[in-house]
């Protein structure tokens, strides 16, 4: 199988894209006054991007700017501890992704409330949860459904199998949220001076690409939609960059070989069965967004952990020196935040960026040491 | 939990449920192929294709070099170990 991966890491492939970068960039004037931003929304391409080094690799005319795109880093600390209280409870068997094990919540994190005795189980897919409610039928299994629309319909296809089988002691604690309004959000916020983005690839998949229209039709601005290995992520760039060379401002595919123009039909009738929009979602790092997340239908308000037992939605306010908004609309970059690298460390995330592998701030703490010192040069020179 | 990982359908459990066994880098485990059955390809002809699978659900056809590219990938963004521990911890197994 060897003989297929060397294609998507020859250097040479990558050179000769960012020098047809460096040749776009010379014909868009304002990059003389300032870089052009472009925003990869997903946290995937930030892991990526940081992993091979991109951003070393850009021309000066190019700034990255690392989105929100990780759900884990943007969950409130009030909904950890929403979760922490309905896990406590002596009938539930809590389920969760591991990733979200250790995020914060104000008092505690899953894993801090597990060697407290809760009964806090990972699981690697909803239908292992599901499987655990079958098993279980004296206990009540709740997961704790939790990401983008990558993985709304399998939460949404596994509440649709409890409907089937008729099993009523398995219920999600829904935590979804949507990609669209919050590029939205952001496009509104006063301070964003973003020129482009790279959409994300597995989203997009789902969702197909009307969803993004938006971006270049209302506000002007190229998004494409892009894959994850490096190659990808560069010859994206240079199509966002092309698009304002030739002062076009489209959605475009790049990630053609994944995700069909119309997305994924049967996940997107499933979601459109079992969730609505919520008027908002509130945000760790950005507050809150309307339209940001989903909940469950009336229909099935029986599987949904939030009508069944009483969360107490908690509330908690990010702390005062937390400027992750900032961060994530490119504002500042991550270590310029004053307490960056000081109160602010993967080890004690105060803010959302901080806490998983694929938040901007996590990511230069782990891999970007060296470059942040470049990156302080270059904007300096 | 975004990224997905390859694997290849080896045994439909359950045509009517859309229930497969699929091995991803030799764990096997039981995942859910509604989303990429249809009509051009009925649960019945999926054994052998290459999917990429989100939480226990297969979400895109893919060929075999996007497979191995997309392992090769996660490998080195250090994303496979986390991801088949959990598969196996988590009793999927059919
Ligand atoms: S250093 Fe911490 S508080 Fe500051 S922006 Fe990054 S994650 Fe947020």
């Amino acid at each position: 199988m060897m003989k297929f991966v060397d294609e998507f890491r020859d250097p040479d492939k990558a050179r000769a894209l960012i020098r047809q970068i460096e040749v776009l960039l010379e014909r868009i004037e304002t990059v003389r006054e300032r870089p052009l931003q472009i925003m990869e929304f997903c946290g995937g391409h930030t892991h990526t991007i940081f992993r091979y080094g991109l951003e070393q690799m850009l021309p000066e005319g190019i700034e990255l700017v690392h989105g929100p795109g990780c759900p884990v880093c943007v969950l409130p600390m009030g909904r950890v501890d929403d979760c922490v209280a309905l896990a406590r409870r002596p009938e539930v068997i809590f389920t969760t992704f591991g990733d979200a094990m250790r995020v914060p919540g104000s008092k505690k994190s899953l894993l801090q409330a597990k060697a407290d005795g809760a009964d806090i189980r990972m699981v690697y897919s909803p239908l292992d949860a599901l499987a655990l409610a079958r098993k279980h039928p004296e206990r009540e299994v709740i997961f704790f459904a939790l990401g983008f629309e990558t993985t709304m319909p399998s939460t949404a296809l596994t509440v649709l199998q409890a409907e089937r089988e008729g099993i009523d002691n398995f219920s999600l604690f829904c935590n979804h949220i949507t990609t669209v309004p919050t590029i939205k959000a952001i496009l509104d916020s006063p301070d964003m001076q973003l020129d482009g983005f790279l959409a994300p690839g597995h989203v997009s998949m789902v969702v197909g690409e009307r969803p993004f229209h938006f971006v270049a039709r209302d506000y002007g601005k190229p998004i494409v939609i892009t894959g994850f290995e490096p190659l990808d992520i560069l010859q994206s760039l240079w199509m966002v960059v092309r698009q304002i060379a030739e002062g076009r401002c489209e959605v475009e595919n790049q990630y053609a070989r994944i995700v069909p123009e119309g997305g994924n039909r049967t996940g997107l009738d499933a979601v459109a069965r079992v969730f609505e929009l919520r008027e908002f979602f509130e945000w760790r790092g950005l507050g809150s967004i309307d339209h940001s997340g989903v909940r469950m239908r009336e229909a099935y308000a029986r599987f949904d952990a939030e009508r069944k037992f009483a969360v107490p939605n908690i509330k908690i306010a990010d702390p005062k020196s937390c400027q992750c908004g900032e961060v994530l609309k490119g504002v500042i970059r991550p270590w310029e935040c004053k307490v960056y690298g000081s109160q602010c460390t993967p080890e004690t995330p105060m803010g959302a960026l901080m806490v998983s592998s694929e938040g901007a701030c996590a990511a230069y703490y782990h891999y970007g040491r060296i470059s942040v010192e470049e990156l302080k040069r270059r904007r300096a020179s | 939990m975004c990224l997905g990982i390859p694997g290849q359908i080896i045994e439909i459990i359950d045509e009517q449920q859309m229930l497969a066994k699929v091995d991803v880098s030799g764990v096997r485990r039981q995942v859910n192929i509604a989303c990429i059955v249809d009509a051009q390809h009925p649960v019945t002809d999926c054994v052998g294709d290459w999917v990429l699978v989100h939480v226990g659900f297969a979400m895109s056809r893919i060929d075999e070099a996007e497979a191995a590219k997309t392992l090769a990938l996660l490998e080195e963004l250090g994303e496979v170990e986390e991801e088949l521990r959990t598969m196996r911890a988590s009793g999927g197994a059919p």
